[in-house]
């Protein structure tokens, strides 16, 4: 639909077999698209918070955003989209890099803060921290240069500020 | 206290105040069948077929408000109640079903009779659980019974692995008397303001409109539902699931909403300036086209569930809570303001709506040669004197049934609204039975509906559950029928039902009476006669006019406003 945006969701679930499975299958149950999805164990082990990148209009993002609500396994949900966030990505990038390309690859890991993390005779690997437009930035800045994989954990998300995301309903 | 597992599940059930087990043994539960055996709290209820179980355990929590519980096997044990955990998930139905599992090691093997029961079963329960340890059996159990009874209720389902039921290793066993769920909050009390700001809305009304659903059966909300509804003097119309949350012979009623609502109900939701919407949740089959929904009207909305709100239609007002505590601090708030009603306005609504009514759009011709299926119907509702509990299978039956029973009382009508499940019916009708064994309880059926559980006829006798069926027997799959007439030329593709059993022989060769009514001038007399039979099963096969469609109307796509009424009726001008 044409209205749709760009939201960013974090939602605290409990830490438990089958969690994950029943917020994917909310999403493809009911229609949603998942851009990406990221999801780890916080500091209280109990809980993991993931953090899910959609694509869609302000109606359907407050349906989701109840019957994320509704799951029993959800503690807490909250839409980052238009407060004050932070957002950020980490990149994996394997490269394969002929001897001309080597100064330039240099060259735009330092423009974008990148770093090298691991070299062979034919490859280079790049690690690279930032929003999702930095990311794809720098992915499309590649030009002639080959990729021959490339791996991002997904946005993660957190409020500025002292505002937190409580892990109570 | 020392108990396995099996024992431990057993007792669970015991401090819950289960008395009715639906189920069926097999591999993976026969350790909890033992322990069951040498129980004589808990009645189990041997069906035969799970999917029975489940409807049968649905049946029994719709008429009673308990939860019903079922028990069953692994592998094709579960996979057999999924249309029944999925027929209560979509009518917010408490129930429990208890699942084996193949033991912790042969987990994930593909062993035998092995299925991935929280996997298949996750969209169509309220929650569910997998086992993994002894000690937690209790904790889950107290866990189940709460999500499944409070808020918006639900099935849930409880997966247990056949080496955690092991008779031969006993643990210490405790009943917690809470539990905790920190990710599970039903909702707290509304805010008075809110209510009082719909109580303001409603009084300023000058054609107000009330349409109540399932919410208010489930929340136990028919009472606080009732003065509020005679405090302000305004129509009401119930939801196919709502039927009986406020009396249908009362003159404040103006019958079911929707595809198949009344000339009047539907004209009333187009026309009103003011909608209180209660525990029901805008289905397509009740809105038409949502573009075209009660265009002119500001809309309150009470639901106990927040993802109901603003789901399909836009509201104005949303109060979010049990319907029952809503509606009576409503009509606390609502005396306040009872005196800005504008009676003349309101009396102008209700001159509106009696043209409307005189429409009678439920009138249809009686044949002298052949029976007509809305006859049948009132015919069952004179003789039990609408005091029966009525459940249903899905299709043309479901609808007459819905249109011509008037029900005064809630959890009388016991039918699959939401998901629309043909097999229902029978099943559905033991639960209930069990559950009120000195009540009249009637399955009004199809041809086609019933012959998908027809094996619980067994049950019936196995357990002495005289209930009486009422075949309205047109030999077609009648609602595929009707729609092939409307929407696909009359090309009637695989709804005319050939081969149909005699269906005397067949409920006598279960053990049942059956009797057959053919003619019109017989109906009532047979009727009688089988209705009074109180000690058996008692089949009526009514061979009902093949061709008689369900009236009114709203096709797919249309507004209220847009009813077909029947061809009799669309003759009649408006007095």
């Amino acid at each position: 639909m044409s209205d749709d945006r760009r939201y960013i969701i974090s939602v605290l679930v409990e830490n438990e077999f089958g969690s994950l499975s029943r917020i994917a299958g909310l999403f493809s149950a009911r229609g949603y698209n998942i851009h990406c999805l990221n999801v780890a164990p916080t500091n209280d082990e109990s809980i993991s918070r993931m953090t899910i990148v959609t694509m869609c209009n302000e109606n359907k993002i407050n349906q989701l955003m109840k019957q994320l609500d509704k799951l029993v396994d959800v503690v807490n949900v909250k839409d980052l989209t238009d407060e004050t966030h932070i957002e950020r990505e980490m990149l994996l990038l394997k490269l394969k890099c002929n001897k001309g390309q080597r100064e330039e690859l240099k060259r735009l890991v330092d423009i974008f803060r990148a770093r090298i993390i691991d070299v062979t005779d034919t490859t280079y690997t790049v690690e690279l921290t930032g929003a999702s437009e930095k990311i794809m930035a720098f992915v499309s800045s590649m030009g002639s240069i080959n990729i021959i994989e490339m791996v991002r954990s997904g946005a993660l998300g957190i409020s500025r500020g002292k505002d937190s995301l409580e892990n109570i309903k | 206290m020392k108990l396995s597992g099996s024992e431990i599940i057993i007792e669970c059930l015991k401090r819950e105040g289960v008395k009715y087990i639906f189920g069926y043994p097999g591999g993976a539960v026969l350790h909890i069948y033992d322990a069951l055996f040498s129980s004589n709290e808990i009645k189990h209820v041997l069906v035969r077929h799970e999917q029975g179980a489940t409807h049968a355990a649905d049946g029994y929590a719709r008429a009673c408000g308990k939860p019903g519980v079922v028990l069953v096997t692994s592998g094709p044990g579960i996979t057999n109640c999924v249309t029944g955990l999925a027929t209560a998930h979509m009518d917010s139905i408490p129930m429990i079903v208890i699942s084996g599992q193949v033991s912790r090691q042969y987990v994930g093997s593909d062993a035998f009779q092995e299925a991935d029961a929280t996997g298949i079963t996750r969209p169509v329960t309220k929650h569910n659980f997998l086992i993994d340890s002894r000690e937690s059996i209790p904790e889950v159990f107290k866990k189940a019974f709460k999500i499944a009874t409070t808020g918006r209720p639900g099935p849930v389902l409880i997966d247990i692995p056949k080496d955690l039921t092991d008779p031969k290793i006993k643990i210490k066993f405790e009943y917690p008397k809470t539990v905790k769920l920190r990710s599970y909050k039903p909702p707290k009390k509304e805010v008075t303001t809110k209510i009082e700001e719909a109580a303001k809305i409603l009084c300023s009304a000058k054609k107000p409109m009330i349409y109540t659903g399932g919410g208010v059966i489930l929340g136990n909300a028919h009472k606080h539902l009732h003065s509020l509804v005679k405090k302000l003097n305004y129509p009401i119309t119930n939801t196919l699931m709502g039927l009986g949350g406020y009396p249908a012979t009362d003159k404040q009623f103006l019958g079911m909403l929707g595809m198949h609502g009344t000339y009047e109900a539907n004209m009333a939701m187009h026309d009103c300036d003011v909608l209180l919407a209660v525990g029901a949740r805008f289905d397509d089959r009740v809105t038409g086209d949502t573009e075209k929904f009660c265009p002119s009207a500001k809309i309150i909305h009470i639901d106990v569930d927040p993802s109901s709100i603003s789901k399909i239609i836009k509201v104005d007002l949303s109060l979010i809570g049990e319907t029952s505590s809503i509606l009576k601090d409503l009509t606390k708030s609502v005396e306040k303001f009872t005196r800005k009603i504008d009676k003349k306005n309101i009396e102008k609504w209700w001159k509106k709506i009696e043209k409307w009514r005189q429409r009678k759009c439920l009138g249809y011709k009686k044949s002298k040669d052949i029976i007509k299926p809305q006859q049948v119907i009132e015919s069952l509702y004179n003789i039990t004197k609408g005091n029966a509990f009525v459940t249903s299978d899905v299709g043309q039956h479901q609808m007459w049934a819905a249109q011509y029973y008037k029900f005064d009382k809630p959890n009388r009508w016991i039918n699959s609204g939401g998901l629309g499940t043909m097999g229902f019916g029978l099943p559905a009708a033991m639960g209930v039975k069990l559950a009120y064994p000195k009540s009249e309880v009637v399955c009004v059926t199809g041809e086609a509906s019933i012959l998908m559980c027809i094996q619980e006829l067994a049950t019936c006798l196995q357990y002495h559950l005289p209930i009486k069926i009422i075949n309205l027997n047109n030999r077609y799959m009648g609602m595929v029928r009707q729609w092939q007439e409307f929407f696909y030329e009359g090309r009637y593709a695989m709804s005319y039902m050939e081969a149909l059993p005699d269906f005397c022989k067949l409920s006598s060769s279960f053990g049942h009476i059956g009797i057959q009514i053919d003619k019109p001038d017989e109906l009532e007399s047979k009727m009688n006669e089988a209705m009074s039979n109180k000690n058996r099963l008692v089949f009526v096969d009514v061979i009902t006019d093949q061709e008689e469609n369900v009236y009114p109307m709203i096709k797919s796509g249309q507004a209220h406003n847009e009813m077909h009424l029947s061809p009799t009726n669309e003759e009649t001008e408006l007095a």
